[in-house]
């Protein structure tokens, strides 16, 4: 049984006790513990249940690439699933719950996979649960994703909050171990801005456990030593920015890299997270490396753990993980642990070493120590359900031949270490394989470009292969100089890795029986016989094999499992592992949080909102809004005992009887300007642009170049060289967007300067009978129908506003649009107000405006169009210029679809019993598709109850509409059921123009 | 077809005398001799100098057209020619949703048919592909949005696509962890396909290719198309990295790199290649039991069976070929969904990647003849090409056995752009598949 040791423990602060629950149970652990060292402190070595067979599983390892030990922390706001135990620092009061276990830990129902699991090979899911075909959606789909899964969702919305932080630095460096210590040093001396990004809670990596071991100096210095002293200088560097809790999660192309910081890790934070986005010249990788497991029978039953974990526990938390601990190893790397073991007072009753002939201090050290050695031997099977409770061992090379029965209580395995290639593979870095050192490192002549072509990423330390801290030091070192001065990969020359025998399963010559037992992806449950079913059936690419077993598709990414599994896949095919390769490495590094990504843009923060000048007055008088793009426009104002829709046909009747005031401020304005504006407003703008009066107005439309509709609005010309584009409110930023895009593509040479002035005027409709009467009460400026007659415009002082009065209409009534800048468009509102009480002057939102124009007869963009529509299609043919020779969309619009004759077009519609069409509804066609649907001609473009004429009103495109007025046609009803209508001339209101001239 | 081997077609799966039929008893039996007994799913073929036609690409459409052109018109002398692994692209890439509640004629023509084959493709092709009906919803979250999707209800009813616009009430009892009332943009109602839903995606390219191969088709993988032969206008076969193969009747079917192959052959296609990204989260138990695509904040979530969360969003703004793209998409996918599922914001990313979609002008599909005699294209899905591989492969089937379109693939060929006549699916969604 795991627990605590009396003495030791680098991390731990024997004087910081602290309390914790587990399950609900109340635990205790010390000041620097993480969760999976405290919990084993305290002998719970069970922390979790794997993902398929729900068996029983402790902690494989110390670090960031754990498996097994996922837990849930917190609760309510605060709870977090899947969190891993083995990287979560111990806090007083923290609560931790296991997961994927039902009802508890010890007994859960669903370990009876692990009983059927010989039914339950790789893939079985895709050969049954096949019949009956209903089952699938309500049998065995629920079942399966009741099993799978691993932690509990979160109940409640985040309480935390993150931000983000956008840096850019010379050179970024991943790791804080001696490499990144050393790359930091060397590029922080030679002047360049230095980003070092460290994971875990502390500077020096492995060496803090490792060197002293075996004595390793750095510099003639104790390791510890030698890192306080690199930490210190480091900090003396104003040009270097050191972050510890920091894992540099992604490098993206062009030197972008992704690092979250964990600021709750260190302590209470304002910030739980913060998302670093760090533009960098040069990106040292020195994450080190991960041990790999051994594929032995046996090796997921909890308390096998990885030898390199087995010793930090020991070294670094002080805490035995057992008191009997084999060790097996296929390199120098078990006996290190060994070594550490027996000089914390345990028992190591074997070390087996896979090899022959071994030598070299470790070996003599663990000699020395009396520890017995057993070469060329491994482990046939281990024996123990909830712990380990011996090992059966044999002969590495043969079938597994029981030799000798050890007792033990746990297991270290080292199968040798693989560099953490991820963030050179990330953004494109490809790999070698190094036959001699069993591993996959970076290939120095074929790193991750940046935009110059040159290589961005620079590997070190344990990351490219070093085997001890003197070559991790120094490949650290030349990495960092090399970065500083924006070298490549190329020059910098590999660090010596260790050699290491290839032992992929243990025995060698295992029988099924034993390679059914052998694990190599431990949360997902994959074993080496799945591999090599994958390999029988087809699944011959590493890819089929990844997906058809989900071997490295676990939280951990494969850092435990992939190498494993190719070498099986590569044994099962005959294939070398470099001809197998490798699936490809994606971001994150380890998980980051969903809520960091998003930051701090959540809520009402999420986007921006636009707010008009006017939009306080809105926000007082009780406004009932719609989002309109990233304004919120007025639907319409409900008094009291209104509803929206009541209070939009009372706005409509008030503009038809008296005055109305619209909020219009949101219009697109885009003024372009220059001595070839004219011919440029001319290719824009679908009808004539260039002979527009200086004074005048018109009415303009905007096609695509594929010669649809994209947008509509009055122009003004302001002077010789200037003319105002009113757009759309959705229109605005994409038809200025449209113009500089042809601008800069296209007609670059022309001179022609375009201003997008939306935001900087506000603009008011004052609209109705009686409009007049109120501009003429503000007084300052000549309105009259002779000096202002209908698509006009004029500048003046306007009840002491500056202001451009725009005769233009949109509802059919006389009526004007008033100009003045944003920063007065409140005190006009309020002056329109006050004056024209009396006159009944009314405020109307989005729908009034809707129902007014679709009475008039007007179109509407987005309603009436939809990127599918041309000009004709809605009458508007005589504004497409036939005189022009080009305008955007001239082209398009002579092909042949866009020029049929059986294009639906605009019509009126009505409907026999007078209600209100459902907007949207399909004009039924006689007879079916080819493909067998009800043919269609046509739909419902807008649709209204009109106040005016009191019953609905419609607009539709329908074939040669124009053409069939007086017709009756069927329109669909949702929920089933047809309407009938009647085609009419969508003119409803003031045929002649009578109103909108007076 | 001249040399054609001929077989009735419908034969069932796994009922011939080559091929392991799959059932719980036939795991039952193999787990008593330790799985030992499986055969492959498909052989690993070697290429032939000549064949009745040759598809290039074995990803779901290239694998459903053969299967199809087998199963429908007993054509099986095939060669499906893959430069990488099978399914590797987009196939395996996607997020893997299945609807059909498209607004325009023709695409909702396309998809469903499409989507009915989902319904049982497991048990046709004796592979359980996971066709999970779920059902789907497309939220509205503007007064614009609810009006195109009311429009879009209108449209099926008609197209015999089975959708309906909901309320934001019934929204919330659907898929109880959307933040209905948002402060920025609240849920103003949805378009509900129940029928809609999600399969496996690897699974949809497996059992294809389990199925051609049984009916005796050349599945050759790592054999990548060098150039295109022709004579007088007529396509006379393909170079590859394998050797020269010889066929009067050649399909591209090659997604993001379509344009690469239609220059070989000699004609240009309206395509444009565009990263598109995908991320996954750590799995946890089920909470989500349906699809929601949220165009306004722009992004899409499921659940899959392993409990993870699958979110995808829009393309990046450049074209490029790397299956890779910027981060900056991804944030704002996530921003999105996180801000309409707010209790996700404490899960953990656990995966992103991409995949190179083929765009048209259109967002539309091509499925065409070509300038050059005996060349068909099947591209241009865009970013939604999974919910459409058997529809696709199906119409793909008929346009290469009988050399001319028939009524599904008939709206969809090259001569469209020139006529102007767009199936453009934009004018109801903003994410457009």
């Amino acid at each position: 049984m795991s627990r605590r040791l009396e003495t030791g423990g680098l991390f731990i602060d024997r004087n910081a006790p602290m309390g914790f629950t587990f399950d609900g149970k109340d635990r205790g652990g010390f000041g620097g513990d993480t969760l999976a060292s405290a919990l084993l402190a305290c002998g719970q070595l069970v922390m979790g249940r794997s993902f398929k067979y729900h068996r029983q599983r402790g902690p494989v390892s110390c670090g960031a690439e754990e498996p097994n030990a996922l837990v849930g922390l917190g609760e309510g706001g605060l709870f977090e699933p899947n969190a891993r135990a083995t990287i979560t620092p111990l806090t007083e009061g923290l609560r931790a719950i296991s997961q994927n276990r039902w009802p508890s830990l010890a007994f859960d129902i669903g370990a009876v996979n692990a009983k059927l699991s010989k039914f339950l090979p790789a893939g079985f899911y895709y050969k049954t649960f096949l019949w009956p075909r209903a089952f699938w959606k309500h049998v065995y789909e629920p079942a399966i994703r009741r099993s799978a899964g691993l932690g509990k969702p979160p109940s409640q919305p985040d309480a935390d909050r993150y931000e983000q932080v956008n840096t850019a630095a010379d050179v970024l460096i991943a790791g804080g171990g001696v490499a990144g210590l050393a790359a930091a040093m060397e590029a922080g001396r030679n002047g360049a801005r230095v980003i070092l990004m460290e994971q875990g809670p502390r500077w020096g990596g492995r060496a803090l456990i490792d060197a002293p071991l075996t004595g390793e100096t750095i510099d003639g210095q104790p390791a510890a030593d030698w890192i306080e002293m690199a930490v210190d200088t480091l900090e003396t560097m104003p040009n270097v920015t050191m972050r510890l809790h920091t894992q540099v999660s992604g490098v993206f192309d062009h030197g972008f890299a992704l690092a979250e910081e964990r600021c709750a890790d260190a302590g209470p934070a304002p910030v739980r997270a913060r998302l670093w986005r760090i533009r960098a010249r040069r990106i040292v990788t020195a994450q080190g490396a991960i041990e790999r497991p051994l594929a032995f029978a046996g090796n997921d039953v909890p308390g096998v753990m990885l030898a390199g974990a087995v010793r930090d526990y020991a070294v670094g938390y002080g805490v035995a993980v057992g008191e009997r601990v084999v060790v097996v190893t296929a390199g120098d790397d078990g006996y290190r642990t060994a070594i550490a073991l027996v000089e914390a007072g345990l028992a190591v009753p074997a070390l087996l070493d896979v090899r022959r002939g071994a030598t070299g201090p470790l070996v003599e050290r663990a000699q020395a120590l009396g520890i017995r050695i057993e070469e060329g031997r491994g482990i046939a099977h281990v024996s123990g359900g909830q712990s380990v409770t011996g090992v059966s061992i044999c002969a590495q090379d043969g079938p597994g031949e029981v030799i000798e029965e050890i007792a033990c209580d746990a297991v270290a395995m080292s199968g040798g270490w693989s560099p953490a290639v991820h963030l050179w593979s990330q953004a494109g870095g490809k790999l070698t394989w190094d036959e001699g050192a069993a591993m996959f490192r970076p290939d120095h002549a074929r790193p991750p470009t940046g935009a110059d072509g040159s290589g961005f990423v620079l590997p070190a330390g344990g990351s490219d292969g070093a085997a001890s801290t003197e070559d991790a030091l120094r490949s650290g070192a030349e990495a960092g100089r090399l970065a500083a001065e924006g070298g490549v990969p190329a020059d910098l020359a590999p660090p010596q890795a260790a050699p290491m025998p290839q032992v992929w399963v243990m025995p060698r010559d295992a029988g099924l029986a034993l390679r059914e037992k052998m694990w190599l992806d431990f949360q997902n449950d994959v074993k080496v016989s799945d591999v090599e079913l994958a390999a029988r059936e087809g699944y011959r690419s590493v890819e089929h094999a990844k997906r058809y077993t989900t071997l490295g598709m676990a939280t951990d990414q494969g850092k435990l499992s992939n190498i494993g599994g190719l070498a099986t896949l590569g044994h099962a095919l005959g294939e070398a592992i470099p001809q197998v390769g490798t699936t490809t490495f994606r971001p994150p590094w380890t998980p980051i949080i969903l809520g960091s990504i998003a930051g701090s843009a959540t809520g009402a923060q999420f986007q921006p909102v636009r707010r008009t000048p006017m939009q306080d007055w809105h926000d007082a008088n009780g406004a009932d809004y719609e989002p309109v793009g990233q304004w919120r426009r007025p639907y319409s104002y409900p008094r009291e005992g209104e509803d929206r829709e009541a209070a939009a046909q009372r706005e409509t009747r008030a503009v038809r009887e008296a005055v109305g005031l619209l909020d219009a401020s949101t219009l697109g304005k885009i003024v372009v300007k220059g001595p070839d504006a004219g011919r440029f407003m001319d290719m824009i703008y679908t009808n004539m642009m260039s002979n527009l009066a200086v004074g005048r107005c018109r009415y303009g439309l905007i096609c695509n170049d594929s010669g649809f509709l994209m947008d509509d609005g009055v122009v003004a010309r302001l002077s010789e060289d200037t003319w105002l584009c009113h757009t759309t409110t959705g229109g605005a930023e994409h038809i200025h967007a449209h113009m500089e895009e042809w601008l800069q593509t296209e007609w670059w040479d022309w001179q022609v300067y375009t201003a997008n002035l939306t935001e900087q005027f506000a603009q008011v409709v004052v609209a109705g009978p009686q409009a007049r009467k109120l501009l003429d009460r503000l007084g300052g400026m000549d309105v009259s129908r002779e000096a202002m007659p209908f698509m006009s415009w004029a500048e003046g002082s306007l009840h002491g506003f500056d202001a451009r009065v725009f005769r233009i209409s949109f509802s059919g009534e006389v009526s004007y649009e008033v100009s003045v800048r944003a920063s007065e468009g409140a005190e006009l509102w309020q002056a329109l107000l006050e004056e024209g009480e009396d006159l009944g002057v009314t405020p109307y939102g989005t729908e009034a405006m809707h129902i007014l124009r679709a009475e008039k007869g007007y179109v509407m963009i987005g309603e009436e169009s939809d990127g599918t529509i041309t000009p004709q299609d809605l009458n508007l043919g005589w504004a497409v210029s036939k005189k022009k020779a080009d305008f955007i969309g001239k082209r398009g619009l002579t092909r042949s679809h866009l020029a049929d004759p059986e294009r639906p077009r605009l019509v009126g519609l009505r409907s026999l019993d007078g209600t209100v069409i459902e907007a949207g509804a399909q004009v039924v066609g006689p007879g079916v598709t080819p493909t067998g649907q009800n043919a269609t001609e046509g739909r419902v473009t807008s649709s209204y109850h009109s106040p005016t004429f009191g019953h609905g009103i419609a607009m539709a495109l329908i074939r040669r509409g124009p053409e069939r007025l007086g017709e009756t046609v069927e329109v669909t009803r949702i929920g089933g059921g047809r309407q009938k209508a009647v085609l009419v001339d969508p003119v409803l209101y003031d045929a002649k123009g009578d109103r909108l001239n007076g | 077809m001249q040399g054609a081997r001929q077989r009735p077609p419908g034969r069932r799966i796994g009922k011939g005398p080559g091929l392991q039929r799959y059932s719980v008893f036939a795991l039952a039996r193999q787990a008593r001799r330790h799985h030992l007994g499986w055969q492959r799913a498909w052989r690993d073929a070697q290429p032939k100098r000549a064949y009745d036609v040759v598809i290039v690409g074995a990803g779901g459409h290239g694998l459903a057209t053969a299967y199809y052109l087998g199963k429908n018109h007993g054509i099986t002398n095939v060669a499906i020619l893959e430069k990488g692994w099978l399914g590797g692209g987009n196939t395996g890439r996607n997020t893997t949703i299945i609807r059909s509640n498209y607004l325009q004629d023709a695409s909702a023509a396309l998809y469903e048919k499409s989507r009915s084959l989902y319904e049982t493709l497991s048990q046709e092709l004796n592979y359980n592909v996971m066709y999970s009906p779920r059902g789907v919803m497309m939220l509205a979250q503007t007064e614009g949005e609810v009006r195109g999707y009311r429009r879009t209800a209108h449209a099926n009813s008609l197209q015999g696509v089975a959708t309906e616009f909901i309320g934001p009430e019934r929204v919330k009892q659907l898929c109880p962890i959307i933040e209905t009332k948002g402060p920025r943009y609240p849920v103003l109602g949805a378009l509900w396909q129940p029928r809609g839903g999600t399969a496996r995606h690897d699974a949809v390219a497996w059992g294809y290719a389990r199925a051609c191969s049984d009916m005796g088709m050349d599945i050759i993988q790592r054999c990548e198309v060098t150039g295109i032969s022709s004579e007088n206008g007529h396509v006379t076969g393909v170079e590859t990295t394998r050797g020269s193969i010889a066929t009067r009747k050649l399909a591209l079917v090659t997604a993001g790199h379509s344009s690469v192959l239609a220059e070989m052959a000699g004609f240009r296609l309206p395509i444009e290649s565009l990263p598109l990204q995908a991320l996954v989260s750590e799995p946890i138990k089920p909470c989500m039991d349906v699809v929601v695509m949220a165009n306004t904040v722009h992004g899409y979530m499921s659940q899959s069976d392993k409990g993870e969360m699958v979110i995808g969003g829009g393309t990046d703004g450049y074209n490029a070929y790397t299956q890779r793209g910027s981060f900056h998409h991804i944030e704002e996918t996530v921003r999105a969904l996180v801000e309409t599922f707010p209790i996700i914001s404490r899960l953990k990313m656990l995966r992103q990647w991409g995949g190179i979609v083929d765009m048209t002008g259109d967002r539309s599909p091509i499925l065409s003849t070509t300038p050059v005699g005996g060349i068909f294209v099947n591209c241009g899905w865009g970013t939604g090409g999974f919910k459409a591989i058997p529809g696709s492969g199906w119409a793909m089937a008929d346009l290469l056995a009988r050399g001319a379109p028939g009524p599904i693939a008939g709206p969809f060929g090259l001569e469209r752009f020139r006529e102007g006549r767009m199936i453009d699916e934009s004018v109801a969604a903003g994410v457009a598949h």
